[in-house]
């Protein structure tokens, strides 16, 4: 009997204490760096896009939301002639961005996104490319990898040795 | 005493009792909140003022629909008869000197009665919906209801041996010179607890306990039928708050403050009671409520009765 109205007066006793609920769009939450929130594609220190169109992020989702397909300039430079994701399939699980050889998609600290047409979930490329580098800073694959495109040989590249000619191999 | 303007007390009562009824969800829900650390309903209008408002357009939007399986005037009449006896008790409610429908020398076996015909709304309402939970939500609504209000009209006895009325006018005038919670505190604890009952309020919910019957007797209304429901239910709950507040703690008697705002601030306090026990006691088992009603309260209230009556009998003659 003494424990209900212990418990009466227990329960009362919290009008004096601090709410815990953050009154949201007012107070918005805090987000960490590492957030898994919405997806983008980022470009590189030039100022290109990072995507190489290698479909790995397509085949890592498990949730099959992201669709591309890659094709290549004069250059030789391989880009995604569209790239799509469906915002309304996504579990923002990051395994894209595991996959990414390129670092280029990337997900973000933003969960606002909701829309009251589903149709407007699914984004395009222009929707998805940001003007910057995202995370990785200073980072270009192309620099880097020893592929031959316009305007750099093989060989060429940063950290890369000039590419051995066999027949003048002599010992 | 007889209320100047019957028809003005009349309608003022109604629409103010409608109002509280239905402002008081809005007061629940903050100060469930309050005592739950969170904000509760503060978007809608003023402190969430709107709140009440904008879910009563909802109920009026909804489709107002009869299971094709149910006894259909039954159905219908079922959450019209709560609202009726309550709003009926209301008319014998002494609210402030002039303030009063209808002064009957049998106000209090008036409301008793009334408190008593509410069930049948309950009742009714289970067994027209053809529906397991709600035909069970009705049984247990009729076997706590009967329980309850047997030591409720006996807890209300002191008060009657004391005051030598049935009259709530002169209940409350018998309380000039000290209030009946002290001399009759175990009534009043008695009263208050067949009162949480009688209302089907937590801890005594079981006719409609979400958890085991889904809603209980008013799984198979919508719209305004079960809205009707919910504000009988508050309706009911500002009754026996104002009641304990007229038999227990002298009604309108108050110093400095006009009689009305005393009658009005002992009311919201025994709401706020209300709301602090559906705060925190869980809800027991069924056995648990019928041998806690039989065996604890009902010998409680006889001892009460023959105490007081004694005591009445031997010094009050």
């Amino acid at each position: 009997m003494f424990s209900i109205v212990r418990t009466v007066w227990d329960v009362f006793l919290h009008s004096f204490q601090r709410r815990v609920t953050r009154q949201y769009p007012e107070q918005p939450a805090y987000l960490p760096p590492r957030w898994r929130g919405r997806i983008i594609l980022s470009r590189d220190p030039d100022g290109g896009e990072r995507c190489v169109g290698c479909y790995l992020c397509a085949i890592a989702c498990p949730v099959d939301c992201i669709a591309l397909q890659a094709t290549e300039d004069n250059t030789g430079r391989r880009y995604p002639e569209f790239f799509r994701i469906n915002f309304s399939r996504c579990i923002f699980c990051g395994y894209c961005e595991d996959a990414c050889p390129t670092y280029a998609i990337q997900l973000t600290p933003d969960f606002e996104m909701s829309e009251y047409n589903r149709q407007n979930l699914v984004y395009e490329k222009q929707d998805l490319l940001i003007s910057g580098q995202g995370k990785y800073q200073g980072y270009n694959f192309w620099r880097v990898a020893g592929v031959k495109i316009g305007g750099k040989d093989k060989g060429e590249s940063e950290r890369e040795e000039p590419p051995t000619d066999l027949r003048q191999l002599m010992p | 005493m007889i209320s100047p303007h019957p028809i003005a007390a009349l309608i003022g009562i109604l629409i103010v009792a409608l109002s509280i009824a239905s402002g008081l969800i809005w007061i629940e829900r903050r100060l469930l909140a309050l005592w739950q650390d969170r904000y509760g309903p503060n978007r809608v209008g003023p402190f969430g003022l709107l709140q009440v408002l904008a879910d009563t357009i909802k109920l009026l939007a909804k489709e107002d629909w009869v299971p094709p399986f149910a006894d259909k005037p039954v159905f219908i009449v079922a959450p019209a008869i709560i609202m009726v006896t309550v709003l009926m008790s209301f008319a014998v409610l002494p609210i402030a000197p002039g303030i009063i429908i209808s002064d009957l020398n049998i106000a209090l076996l008036f409301f008793l009665g009334m408190s008593s015909l509410g069930v049948y709304s309950i009742v009714l309402g289970g067994w027209a919906s053809d529906n397991k939970y709600s035909l069970l939500g009705g049984v247990r609504a009729a076997a706590q209801m009967i329980s309850y209000e047997v030591f409720m009209g006996l807890s209300l006895m002191g008060v009657v041996l004391l005051a030598g009325s049935f009259s709530l006018v002169d209940i409350v005038n018998a309380q000039r010179r000290i209030w009946f919670i002290v001399p009759q505190f175990v009534g009043f604890l008695l009263f208050f607890i067949a009162g949480l009952a009688e209302t089907r309020r937590l801890p005594f919910d079981l006719p409609e306990a979400e958890s085991e019957l889904v809603a209980g007797f008013h799984s198979e209304y919508s719209g305004m039928k079960f809205g009707m429901f919910f504000v009988g239910e508050y309706l009911g709950i500002t009754l026996v708050s104002a009641m304990i507040a007229v038999l227990f703690f002298g009604g309108w008697l108050g110093p400095v403050l006009p009689p009305l705002l005393w009658f009005l601030l002992k009311m919201f306090f025994f709401l706020g009671l209300f709301i602090l026990m559906r705060a925190s006691l869980p809800r027991p088992r069924f056995d648990q409520l019928m041998a806690f009603a039989w065996k604890l309260m009902l010998p409680l209230a006889l001892a009460n009765v023959l105490v007081t009556g004694a005591v009445v009998l031997a010094f009050f003659r």
